[in-house]
């Protein structure tokens, strides 16, 4: 899922700060999950800020409303009444829903969340990142983990000399990738595998060559 | 026991502390409560086990958000006593009354917000 965490109280409160009717619209996807722009952070942050303006003597009038999905016209579409009175827009949602938002009304919208990256929870309250969205996965040939996000440096034939006991010369806390790698191949017998040279990464499906469309003409309707 | 505390605490029963979420703390400040202390279990004690552990890392978050918010996180604390201790929880009510008359009245109040809590409430 998307990790997306909220930016300082101070810096959204700056994004609204002359505007007397803000909706706040949270997002039920992914920053839910991550716990950082769901329905209760949306309150809360509607909560904190009619209560900031209020002893700042600009009262602030808020409108709350969390989205089934910020990222899909169909639940964007829903939000024309939530926010047809109001002077601007805080989005819980990450960028997709921000920029989704933007699109479709002409309020002036402000992401109340900076998004992060591609990631699973480790236990409550952790997130860490696992994918890097290359286009191109290559899993199947490193143990099932990602050495493009994982490692450092994002090598292909690691380990490379910064690795340590275990860990990577960037900080002592942050595994090397290629070093799972090993023991994962290890330990599923697979380890010839791993002598194979893979040549240099053709990046063209990553970011590198401007902004991805997915297509499925299978799915589409009409 | 007919113990005696201060008269203006207001106490809202929750199940758990570990049922309370920012949500409830930051409704009473906005409502004009001009201090609140969350009475949980003693640690060790939950019924639920990490309810009022869980509780007392919120309340620490909830005192962040009020110092951002102008409010104040000293307004806001956690306590641990077990329904046995009557007598520690009249020293509390009233430790706490003593810190919020020391910090002064809810400042929303003197933004000219109304509420529905009579003025000098500690919920």
């Amino acid at each position: 899922m998307i990790i997306a965490q909220q930016k300082p109280i101070q810096e959204i409160a700056e994004m609204i700060a002359e505007y007397k009717k803000v909706a706040f619209i949270g997002c039920a996807g992914c920053v839910t999950v991550c716990l950082s722009g769901g329905e209760k952070e949306t309150e809360i942050l509607a909560t904190a800020m009619r209560i900031k303006r209020k002893l700042e003597g600009n009262p602030l009038e808020t409108v709350t409303h969390t989205a089934t999905r910020q990222c899909d016209p169909e639940y964007v579409e829903a939000l024309e009444d939530v926010i047809k009175d109001v002077d601007a827009v805080v989005s819980l949602a990450c960028g997709v829903g921000v920029q989704y938002l933007a699109e479709r009304f002409d309020n002036w919208i402000v992401p109340a969340l900076n998004t992060n990256f591609a990631g699973g929870s480790r236990e409550h309250g952790v997130w860490e990142e696992n994918c890097g969205m290359c286009g191109n996965c290559i899993l199947d040939k490193t143990g099932g983990i990602c050495p493009i996000v994982r490692c450092s440096k994002s090598i292909l034939n690691g380990p490379c000399g910064g690795s340590q006991n275990g860990k990577c010369e960037i900080d002592k806390e942050v595994d090397c990738a290629w070093q799972l790698i090993y023991e994962r191949m290890k330990k599923m017998g697979k380890l010839e595998k791993l002598m194979e040279i893979e040549p240099p990464k053709d990046w063209s499906t990553s970011r590198d060559g401007g902004p991805r469309k997915s297509v499925r003409e299978d799915v589409m309707i009409g | 026991m007919r113990l005696q505390y201060s008269t203006n605490i207001r106490i809202v029963e929750m199940t758990c502390t570990g049922n309370i979420d920012h949500r409830v703390i930051l409704g009473a400040f906005e409502e004009g409560a001009d201090g609140v202390f969350v009475a949980g279990c003693m640690e060790g004690d939950c019924h639920f086990l990490k309810g009022n552990i869980r509780a007392r890392k919120r309340v620490n978050a909830v005192k962040k958000l009020l110092d951002e918010i102008g409010v104040g996180g000293d307004r806001l604390e956690m306590y641990n006593l077990s329904s046995a201790q009557g007598a520690r929880f009249a020293e509390i009510a009233n430790e706490m009354t003593a810190r919020i008359k020391e910090l002064g009245p809810n400042p929303l109040k003197e933004a000219g917000i109304s509420n529905n809590l009579k003025g000098g409430d500690v919920t």
